[in-house]
């Protein structure tokens, strides 16, 4: 085994890891708020399929910010029944995902994405009608910074979204920490009661985490298929949102620890493909493949013990739905 | 209105209020005025209307009838965020605070000076010389669940005072609190009210009203009876208002020779819900027809003690002995069927199933007793018959036993509790231990004296009873050995007679003060 692969393999750990941190800085929001997002896992896949097309139609940066918008819809739909309606946030989250996912392989099911693609832009030549791949976000690579060893090609040899993304994370700490609106948003999901009292609108600050959540679970699908894997296959998400709400328990709902949660969850899934090139997981290749499910099935379990909440340091009133008194 | 110049303006007016409930009128044409600078208890018994009247004048109940003046200005209050804007602010016997927040996040929650970015630094100061105009000592950046429960009111208070609230209203604050860390707060009420502020001070402490207020009103089903200066009447006035009769103040308790051990605990130590010992190595001894009291600040190992000895927590060390047989760890049931009675806190909560009937709910411990039931049925109608004979016994206030416990309110549904755990025994034998944890907290004054005569009578029928009770003067009263705990250990044990509840308040708080000054409350 030669050191040459350490180099790739951290360079795809911050790739993959990417859509993690994306997907889990708007939950964390949510969460830190006391919703419950179970609808990522559709969302994400709303993301991927919206911004597949518009790439092919209007090009990267509008696919970006048309996805966000989708992901907004679809945190609006969740905060309608999980907020204003109180309905079960487990059932709504899991609808939503059912949506998602269905609504994502309706609109690229061939025949409908084509008419999709001409009623949008009818000058498109039949390949653009035709394709499954999408054009990659170029790499945007900082000269001298990535020749620094292992930190190098880990952090400075990718796309814009990435390096966005890694900004992101501290400002979205500061913000939720350091800020009046983090703080409201904190006691929300720890006593909406108190912070009704003092004035707080406990649902347009829900409503706002939702959608932000949303518009962040889309985000993450967006660079999915648009930064790291370009081309579109139905369920191309493969789980990666209910592994993103397994990696925020993991990082105690705050966006800083989420970076190296998400590098984590990156590297294991990077390591399966590589160990599967060295034949060390050939034996048992379902067995490294199972492993992020397996940690998202666990805490996702254990999140719905009390003890287990209180010791995590979880919201407390975390997918209890608010009602005024009297 | 009587007994103040007419020339200011009050800061609050409530005129001809109503307030209807679907079985009662909370309040019924009430008037009600608070002044700058006053202290103004407000007295009653349970359900008397205090808190459905302050909870109207805080925005959180909305009247069907009647006018609310602020400063002479007639305004609608429709939310709590509305009477924040006016200077009115509430604290609830119920905290609202959040545990994980530092004291100064609490306190600047949705305030708008606090700007966009969050100064810890200024913040802590801001808070930090509010504490100390009142002569609180707390750390602004403590986290609240570090916090005694005399701390954690007078956050509760910092919210309102940093918002310059004119009017606070304290909803019976001093029943979670020490004798001690009551006479604080009132120093603290004290000087809000030289300030210029009013204080709304909610009540049924006869002694209370003539230690802090200037003022006082009395409420009586809804109804105001009177308002007086508190330096114009007397104790018995005020209990004659306040209960429509003149009070039981001291209770008959005939002396009774105790009989022999029922229950003894060995050196027990237990683990409390957060994996730390909760009772470090008690022991006691209990004899047939004898109360014995623990006295001790809420979260000491009092309510373990009782869990233990219920059988519904674990022993971790130690041992426990009923009629000289070894009963460590052998579970509710069997000590059930041993004769251990056991009334638990928050018993409408844990004692009761709110959406079961009442024979249901007597049922529960009853139900293997082979004269209710054979081996495969249930015989309903001799239960039905045997709750009836129960609820009239017990006065309970409902129609039927078919009715949902749900719809009882506190005092009947505690009278319930009481009935299937001394009465509905299995095998018809009264209880031989009876485990009370605060079987008076929340009741008005008549059920109380049932509640306490009930104990009493079974005390000389031969139980062991032991006592939990927030109120010293309970424990003190009813009690032939007191027994004070603090961090899960017996501090002292005597009798009743040789000390006062000052004496024993101070054994209470001492083991307290041991972690700098700090109290870890576990409750």
């Amino acid at each position: 085994m030669s050191i040459e692969w350490i180099g790739p393999v951290l360079a795809s750990t911050t790739s993959i890891g990417v859509v993690y941190l994306l997907g889990s800085l708007g939950e964390i929001y949510a969460e830190r708020s006391g919703i419950l997002n179970l609808g990522m896992e559709g969302t994400m896949a709303i993301g991927a399929a919206t911004s597949f097309i518009f790439t092919i139609t209007w090009g990267h940066t509008i696919a970006f910010l048309l996805a966000g918008v989708f992901g907004m819809l679809m945190g609006l739909l969740l905060a309608f029944f999980a907020v204003s309606l109180r309905l079960n946030q487990i059932t709504v989250g899991l609808a939503i995902t059912m949506l998602g996912l269905g609504l994502s392989g309706f609109i690229t099911f061939p025949t409908i994405r084509k008419t999709v693609l001409q009623t949008l832009n009818p000058e498109l030549p039949s390949t653009a009608l035709e394709t499954q791949s999408v054009p990659m976000l170029p790499p945007v690579s900082l000269s001298f910074l990535k020749e620094i060893p292992i930190i190098g090609p880990m952090l400075f040899n990718h796309n814009i979204v990435v390096y966005i993304t890694l900004i992101l994370a501290p400002l979205m700490w500061f913000l939720l920490f350091r800020t009046s609106i983090g703080l409201k948003i904190r006691s929300v999901g720890e006593n909406p009661g108190m912070a009704d009292a003092l004035g707080i609108n406990v649902f347009r600050i829900r409503y706002l985490t939702c959608i932000l959540s949303g518009a962040f679970s889309a985000l993450a699908g967006a660079y999915l298929i648009l930064g790291f894997q370009p081309f579109w296959i139905e369920g191309m998400t493969g789980g990666r949102g209910f592994i993103t709400l397994s990696l925020i328990i993991l990082s105690t709902w705050n966006p800083l620890r989420a970076v190296f949660g998400s590098l984590l969850f990156g590297g294991i899934e990077v390591l399966q493909y590589r160990l599967q090139l060295f034949g060390l997981g050939a034996t048992s290749p379902q067995f490294v493949l199972m492993l992020p499910y397996a940690i998202a099935v666990i805490t996702l379990s254990l999140l719905s013990l009390e003890s287990f909440r209180k010791k995590m340091s979880a919201p407390a009133t975390l997918a209890k739905p608010y009602y005024r008194e009297e | 209105m009587e007994g103040h110049d007419v020339s200011v303006i009050p800061l609050v007016e409530l005129k001809g209020i109503v307030k209807r409930f679907p079985n009662v009128v909370a309040n019924d044409h009430v008037d009600f005025s608070l002044m700058p600078g006053e202290v103004h208890a407000l007295l009653g018994e349970n359900a008397a209307g205090k808190t459905t009247l302050m909870n109207i004048l805080y925005g959180f109940y909305h009247p069907d009838d009647g006018e609310i003046y602020v400063k002479g200005k007639k305004v609608r209050i429709k939310s709590p965020a509305d009477s924040i804007k006016l200077g009115i602010g509430m604290v609830h016997q119920n905290f609202r605070l959040i545990p994980v927040h530092t004291v100064w996040e609490n306190v600047v929650l949705g305030l708008k000076e606090t700007g966009f970015i969050l100064n810890k630094k200024k913040l802590a100061e801001k808070v930090k010389r509010v504490c100390e105009e009142y002569g609180w000592n707390i750390d602004p950046n403590a986290k609240v669940w570090q916090l005694s429960v005399g701390e954690k009111q007078q956050v509760e208070l910092l919210k309102l005072l940093i918002r310059n609230a004119e009017v606070l209203i304290l909803d019976e604050p001093t029943s979670v609190l020490t004798p001690q860390e009551t006479k604080n707060l009132f120093k603290a009420l004290r000087i809000m009210a030289k300030k210029g502020r009013g204080v709304i001070f909610i009540t049924h402490k006869l002694e209370e009203v003539f230690e802090v207020s200037d003022r006082v009103t009395v409420m009586r089903k809804g109804r105001v009876i009177a308002t007086k200066l508190t330096n114009e009447v007397t104790v018995e006035e005020l209990a004659n208002m306040m209960i429509g009769r003149s009070v039981l103040f001291k209770l008959v308790k005939p002396a009774i020779k105790k009989g022999d051990v029922v229950l003894e605990a060995i050196g027990l130590k237990v683990m409390g819900d957060r994996g730390v010992l909760a009772l470090d190595g008690v022991n006691l001894r209990i004899h047939s027809g004898e109360i014995v009291g623990i006295a001790g600040i809420a979260g000491n190992g009092q309510e373990e003690l009782m869990e233990v000895l219920a059988g519904i927590r674990k022993v971790y060390s130690g041992k426990v002995f009923i009629d000289g047989e070894d009963v460590t760890n052998k579970g509710a049931r069997y000590l059930i069927e041993k004769g251990v009675a056991y009334i638990p806190s928050e018993s409408t909560r844990w004692a009761l199933i709110r959406d079961m009937t009442l024979v249901e709910n007597i049922a529960l411990k009853l139900y293997r007793s082979r004269n209710f039931s054979n081996i495969l049925t249930i015989n309903w109608r001799k239960l039905f018959e045997f709750s009836k004979k129960l609820i009239e016994e017990y006065d309970i206030a409902t129609h039927s036993p078919s009715k949902l416990a749900g719809i009882l309110s506190g005092g009947n549904l505690q009278k319930v509790v009481l009935a299937r755990e001394l009465s509905a025994t299995q095998d018809g034998k009264i209880p031989k231990l009876i485990l009370a944890a605060y079987p008076t907290k929340g009741l008005d004054v008549a059920a109380t004296e049932f509640v306490q005569g009930l104990l009493l009578k079974y005390r000389a029928l031969g139980s062991a009873i032991i006592l939990l009770s927030e109120d010293l003067e309970e424990i003190m009263m009813l009690s032939d050995r007191v027994a004070v705990i603090s961090k899960g250990r017996i501090v002292g044990e005597f009798s009743p007679t040789e000390k006062t509840v000052e004496e024993v308040g101070m054994m209470m708080v001492k083991g307290n003060t041991a972690l700098g000054g700090r109290k870890v409350c576990l409750s």
